[in-house]
């Protein structure tokens, strides 16, 4: 039984921008597949007692009073970028990823 | 893909054929000292990118914690508009490609919210209409892009973005409602009505300073036309970003038009996001949403959930403030207002404004008078919010004292509001440098009073034959030659003694 089709895996590679030639997309959507199997066996073992987790600590309401620390300066926070320019983060036009 | 879009069909024939259907969000920036899981400050107007750190900047390693005060408020929104808190709730990745978020996802909540279903109450021309809540959730705001190469500064045309992240992440409150329905031809005062109520509501709990023209209110304006009440909702647009209230009612207003205009000339309405374009009044199309959605969300795993103690919230709701639905009467009937006047207040937004300069001493129909006629005036000429002017409820009490003590009249009073607005200091440093005193010293009256008898011997002759409403020519002439400066009722005393009359 195949739970994930090509398609499927040509729109997440989509979605995360990945490019992927045709063969790749076979290839993964096997690999997923057996990854995605291998998750459904545990629900197997989850009985209607036990709620889906997406935290492994029973941990609750971990906050911190609202003040403020230092920040970078603007040349810190730039300076992992790629390109800058008037103090900003220079990034390629996004009308191509708008429309 | 460039589409031809068909005629607007205008408003009122738009109304009557259709049924109008309505969805808001509105995005409200929290007044927080800090930012929603970092300690970056949210103070609007810094230099770009001073107010980041590798949390905000979503760099490898670093680690979101909630702000405790955002939480808070969150819950105080919610109860205030009548929406039950969730016991438990959880943060999930919104994920997408799009600079304005360095981390590629921004941190919100999705089928878990804080507060959910709610209800608040809007009066238009008198109706009442339930605006039904379907959420309040918390989340992060996005950075500010600058579209650098195109004609307008607008995203169409850029040749590159320049971002400052400054934005990113400040304590940001989503608020949806249900379906608006039944408001018919209402619809876009309606629309309006619930923005300033929601408006109103945020800054009476001190939440957020709600300054439209900066962005920490702004409203997602959904709407749709069906044939009738009875039928399916029709397909929607989004109307995104709207800053102004007189935008919201523009905006809806516009596309009731324009969706009426499409299914008449037996077309689809395009399920999409539109562009709010202030200086033309229209709206252009955004995004597609059909396949812009995919946001493939999941439980955030750095933070934990929330769970609100209910002890806490009940604390929470017992401390709320006055509802603005009792506030408003109260006001009205301590100040004695018409529910004429009371409505012309609302709509210009003056309430606080008056409340406060009544609460620095001036009379209500005084506060009244020069919000709503001279700095109303101002405000709209200069196409913002009443309370964005420079004008403070303790300057228009500064000026009606003086009013009230003699030393100005109306005239000048306007005057000091005007050197005010142009940035000349306090109504007293105004005064002082523009020489506005009124003139009630008889010595300094006298010489003009004299004069104004002499050039006008008929009019004088008048008066003393018994027409004393002929004085108000002399007075004219009084006031003429002092500039408008003269005290009016201390100069017709004057003149009426020296021609020998009694008054």
């Amino acid at each position: 039984m195949s739970s994930i089709t090509r398609d499927e895996v040509a729109h997440l590679a989509r979605l995360a921008r990945l490019q992927l030639p045709e063969d790749e997309l076979e290839h993964y959507a096997g690999q997923l597949d057996a990854i995605l199997h291998a998750v459904a066996r545990v629900t197997e073992v989850a009985g209607e007692d036990v709620p889906p987790t997406s935290h492994p600590l029973p941990l609750v309401n971990v906050t911190r009073p609202d003040e403020t620390h230092r920040s970078l300066t603007a040349e810190e926070a730039l300076s992992g970028a790629p390109a800058a320019e008037d103090s900003r983060f220079r990034v390629p036009r996004i009308l191509g990823e708008e429309a | 893909m460039k589409t031809v879009e068909p005629d607007l069909v205008p408003y009122d024939e738009a109304v009557a054929a259709y049924d109008v259907v309505m969805g808001i969000e509105v995005h409200v920036e929290l007044s927080t000292a800090s930012k929603m899981f970092c300690g970056c400050s949210t103070a609007f107007g810094a230099e770009p990118n001073t107010q980041t750190c590798p949390t905000c900047l979503g760099l490898p390693g670093s680690l979101p914690v909630l702000n405790q005060q955002a939480v808070e408020s969150a819950i105080r929104i919610g109860l205030a508009l009548g929406c039950d808190v969730a016991e438990w709730c959880r943060f999930a990745r919104k994920n997408y490609f799009y600079p304005d978020m360095p981390k590629n996802f921004q941190t919100s909540q999705y089928d878990e919210p804080i507060c959910f279903d709610g209800a608040t109450t809007v009066e238009v021309e008198g109706r009442e209409f339930v605006i039904p809540i379907e959420r309040a959730h918390m989340e992060e705001d996005t950075g500010k892009s600058l579209h650098v190469g195109g004609a307008t500064g607008r995203i169409h045309g850029a040749d590159h973005s320049l971002v400052d992240y400054n934005r990113a992440g400040i304590p940001l409150i989503e608020i949806v409602t249900k379906p608006i329905e039944g408001t018919g031809a209402l619809a876009p005062q309606v629309a309006r009505a619930y923005v300033a109520h929601l408006r109103d509501l945020l800054r009476s709990l001190g939440v957020s300073d709600v300054r439209m023209e900066q962005g920490s209110l702004r409203a997602d304006l959904n709407v749709s036309l069906r044939r009738a009440p009875e039928a399916p909702f029709g397909t929607r647009s989004e109307t995104k970003n709207v800053n102004s209230l007189r935008s919201v009612e523009r905006a809806v207003r516009y596309e009731i038009s324009r969706h009426a205009g499409i299914i008449d000339a037996g077309m689809k309405v395009t399920q999409e996001t539109r562009h709010w374009h202030e200086d033309t009044g229209i709206t252009t199309a955004g995004r597609s949403k059909e396949q812009a959605e995919d946001y493939r969300y999941f439980p955030e795993p750095d933070l934990v959930p929330v769970a609100p103690e209910r002890a806490w919230v009940e604390q929470l709701k017992a401390a709320l403030p006055e509802p603005p639905a009792v506030r408003r009467p109260r006001l009205q009937a301590g100040w004695g207002f018409s529910d004429l006047e009371m409505r012309d207040v609302l709509n210009v937004g003056a309430l606080d404004l008056i409340e406060q300069t009544v609460a620095a001493g001036t009379a209500p129909a005084a506060a009244r008078k020069w919000w709503l006629t001279e700095l109303a005036r101002r405000a709209n000429e200069q196409g913002v919010e009443l309370d964005a002017l420079p004008v403070t409820p303790a300057h228009v009490a500064t000026v009606q004292s003086l009013v009230d003590a003699g030393e100005l009249n109306d005239k000048l009073a306007r005057q000091v509001f005007e050197g005010v607005l142009a940035g000349e200091g306090t109504p007293e440093q105004v005064v002082e440098k523009r020489g506005l005193k009124l003139v009630s010293d008889d010595g300094a009256l006298t010489a003009a009073v004299e004069e104004a008898l002499a050039a006008n011997p008929d009019v004088v002759a008048k008066v003393r034959g018994g027409k004393h409403q002929a004085a108000g020519a002399l007075v004219g002439a009084v006031m003429k030659a002092t500039k408008g400066q003269a005290d009016a009722a201390r100069v017709r005393e004057l003149l009426l003694e020296r021609i020998g009359v009694d008054h």
